[in-house]
């Protein structure tokens, strides 16, 4: 099943985090299932424990089903002091969800994360690999609403 | 008249909607089948708070453009080559009169002597201000010993955050004897309020390459790798084709420029993990394993990747490297103070005016970074702290704004330099809550390794949280002081050992307010929710209701059309209330 994955990387165990990001990416809920866990053991020959000890080491894998967008809202000092609270309950209130649940229809899960490093236009989130800052809450409706469209 | 349009395309323009500029002008060229027109990509130029941003050049001068949406675009570039440019919205301008920028003015720059004006996609772009002919200088004119020597005389400190002198790590690095050698750069970025080396990724990868190639031809290493965290897919992005560039043209691969000097670069990925940052568990991590910190020594010179002699440098600090063997040791040490050379960058945030990036000589005054290049403060209230070096430094008061910026002095204020992140706060921020967040970020990234860093710094984070709701009593700051100690001392890594940091300097700097969460209950910024209490002012409550239908524990009340009343007793402080009365009726206090 990760055949095409595990092409492009030798069996090596300096490999696995490159394996694990790369399976994660493609599965459609964002996330490395107990079947790619059992894979990636077989296919570098290391313990099933090792690949969950570094699976769960890092914040930014998930061993749970996720939504196809993730917001990863930043809680970081900078974004806080320009009102990132706001900008969760506007995310909240928006998405009707709480944080670290993902919505019924299965397209947005949201996240807190530290610092993206975009202090300089905080508050700031990252939704997959697109950073969006300034924000303000009539920003967001415009742009969930965009990603929802684009959905359709 | 040719013009040449440049877009700042960098996570930080892009975030503030670079992207619909840039079709926008694309659009503007399209309808109006402009044939004069080159339209570019660059960096960030420092300046985000005014991304987006966009630079406009010709014969007549150059402007640059600040604040934009794509409507305004049309007009300032029909006004511009017109040879009228508009003048508002002006960030910079060399041919306009009055549009002097302090910001840029104050500063030196050296490490970002091409971010925001190259295109970072482009190699000629780089080769073309002077790139990779350090390299071939240090490689066809230079030996090994002579460039650890020219780095060493530099004065050059590790821009990483403990300000190692790198010509000495260099050194160490040459001087261990091995059949391979490996050189790092650390390029994991985890300091909330830091973000100068995504910059420098993002708009001038190769000088960061430029910077290892001479680095690794001077301890002996035919191999690096660059250690960048996931978080910043973008710097992923051009470090890849920057690197793919550079084998084309011969300046990474083997025999580099026809030498015998071999250098191959690979990039590795974090996940997610803050601790990554610290030099031996970004080993671990390199290797595919849980990024957990090890005692040293054996420090990574001796035994580093897979064992074997490696030389770990910050992304700013090898930036700087071509600039040095350039312009020569000499030349860089001109800018500083006696033991901290050069420049250094800074990540201006929070509620400081100008928020970016600047880069100045060591020995400028706090007070000239906030106030002369940061712009000031950006609302009327006052100046009250910025915190330095992000979750392991510290945050200092108004009265030591005169305190010169460089390792020593920073450090002999209970603060660190660390990375370069400063985060300005005014009046509105509570010091006991600012201290409590950074802790709060230490305790979730501590790897667990050291009783003293996982259990010690949960202890400090409960008693912390009592203070803030309330219920804190006198000993806890002595019991805060005492914990602090023993987490420094038991921790093996600098995460356990600098911990402590923000609680003890806002201790040393802003004890009064510990005092008054704990003995008056109060808080004066109003941001400690349990020590806040809200009432409704009679005279302007017009009785709508809302408040009331918004509360989740119903403890307004009040008839329709009257004003209404809240039950302190039962009040939760949750702020829903206040944030949903449109007539401004409820008060916090
Ligand atoms: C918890 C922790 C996090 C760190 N994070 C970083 C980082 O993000 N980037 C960095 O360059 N150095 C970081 N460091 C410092 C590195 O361990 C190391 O000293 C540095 O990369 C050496 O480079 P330099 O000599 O050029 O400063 C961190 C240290 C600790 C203890
Ligand atoms: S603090 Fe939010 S991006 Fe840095």
């Amino acid at each position: 099943m990760y055949k095409q994955i595990f092409n492009k990387y030798s069996p090596e165990k300096e490999n696995l985090i490159y394996i694990l990001h790369e399976i994660q990416d493609n599965h459609p809920q964002q996330y490395i299932s107990e079947d790619a866990v059992t894979e990636v053991s077989e296919y570098i020959n290391v313990p099933r424990a090792h690949i969950y000890g570094v699976l769960t080491f890092y914040t930014m894998f998930s061993t749970k089903p996720r939504g196809k967008n993730i917001i990863r809202l930043c809680e970081s000092p900078p974004c806080f002091l320009k009102g990132s609270e706001n900008i969760l309950k506007k995310l909240r209130e928006t998405l009707d969800l709480g944080l670290n649940k993902t919505t019924k229809d299965g397209m947005f899960t949201l996240e807190l994360c530290a610092c993206l490093g975009v202090c300089g236009n905080a508050p700031v989130m990252m939704i997959n690999e697109d950073v969006y800052g300034n924000l303000t809450e009539d920003k967001i409706d415009t742009i969930i609403n965009k990603i929802k469209g684009e959905a359709k | 008249m040719s013009l040449v349009i440049k877009i700042g395309m960098a996570s930080c323009g892009l975030a503030a909607g670079a992207r619909d500029i840039y079709s926008a002008v694309e659009e503007y060229i399209k309808t109006t089948k402009s044939t004069n027109i080159e339209l570019k990509k660059t960096a960030c130029i420092g300046m985000c708070f005014a991304e987006p941003l966009m630079e406009l050049s010709s014969e007549n001068g150059t402007t640059t453009y600040g604040y934009l949406n794509a409507e305004m675009i049309s007009a300032i570039i029909d006004d511009f080559a017109s040879g009228q440019p508009q003048t508002e919205n002006v960030i910079l301008s060399d041919s306009l009169e009055g549009q002097e920028n302090e910001t840029l003015k104050a500063q030196t720059r050296i490490v970002l002597r091409n971010v925001g004006i190259i295109n970072p996609e482009s190699i000629d772009d780089y080769i073309g201000r002077n790139g990779y002919n350090s390299l071939q200088k240090a490689i066809k004119e230079m030996t090994p010993k002579e460039i650890v020597a020219e780095v060493k005389e530099s004065g050059l400190r590790g821009r990483g955050g403990a300000g190692f002198p790198t010509g000495l790590k260099w050194q160490f690095a040459a001087h261990e004897k091995s059949n391979k050698k490996y050189i790092v750069c650390n390029a994991d970025e985890g300091d909330p309020g830091a973000f100068m080396d995504r910059s420098v990724l993002e708009g001038d990868p190769h000088s960061v390459i430029e910077g290892m190639a001479i680095g690794a031809y001077a301890i002996g290493a035919d191999e690096g790798y660059i250690y960048c965290r996931a978080e910043y897919p973008l710097a992923i992005k051009h470090l890849k084709l920057a690197i793919a560039a550079a084998e084309k043209r011969g300046m990474l691969g083997r025999n580099i420029q026809g030498t015998r000097f071999n250098f191959k670069l690979h990039i590795k990925e974090g996940a997610g993990a803050f601790v990554c940052g610290e030099e031996t568990a970004l080993l671990a991590s390199i290797e595919g394993k849980r990024g957990m910190p090890r005692i040293r020594p054996p420090f990574p010179a001796q035994s580093g990747l897979w064992g074997k002699p490696t030389n770990i440098n910050n992304v700013e600090t090898f930036a700087n490297i071509a600039w040095i063997i350039w312009h020569g040791a000499n030349e860089y040490a001109k800018y500083g103070t006696e033991k901290s050379k050069g420049t250094k960058v800074f990540a201006l945030a929070g509620k400081i005016r100008n928020s970016g990036l600047i880069e100045v000589p060591m020995g400028i005054s706090l007070r000239d970074v906030i106030y002369k290049v940061g712009g000031g403060m950006k609302t009327d209230k006052p100046f009250k702290g910025v915190q330095l070096g992000g979750p392991s430094g510290g945050c200092l008061p108004a009265d030591l704004l005169d305190t010169v910026v460089d390792y020593d002095s920073i450090n002999n204020t209970g603060a660190i330099m660390g990375s370069g992140g400063m985060v300005v706060m005014d009046s509105s921020t509570c010091m006991v809550d600012v201290a409590k967040f950074f802790l709060n970020f230490t305790q979730n990234e501590s790897c667990g390794k050291c009783t003293f860093c996982r259990v010690g710094t949960k202890r400090m984070l409960e008693i912390l949280t009592r203070i803030s709701e309330g219920t804190g009593v006198p000993e806890d700051i002595e019991k805060l002081e005492s914990l602090a100690k023993n987490i420094i001392k038991g921790s093996l890594c600098g995460l356990g050992q600098t911990a402590p940091n923000p609680v003890l300097t806002t201790l040393k700097y802003f004890k009064d307010e510990y005092l008054a969460h704990i003995e008056d209950k109060k808080c004066a910024a109003g941001v400690c929710t349990h020590l806040l209490t809200y009432e409704i002012d009679e005279d302007k409550c017009v009785g709508c209701t809302l408040c009331a239908r918004k509360c989740p524990v119903s403890c307004i009340s009040g008839k329709v059309k009257k004003p209404h009343q809240i039950n302190q007793e039962a009040c939760i402080k949750c702020g829903a209330c206040y944030t949903a009365c449109k007539f401004d009726a409820i008060t916090k206090s």
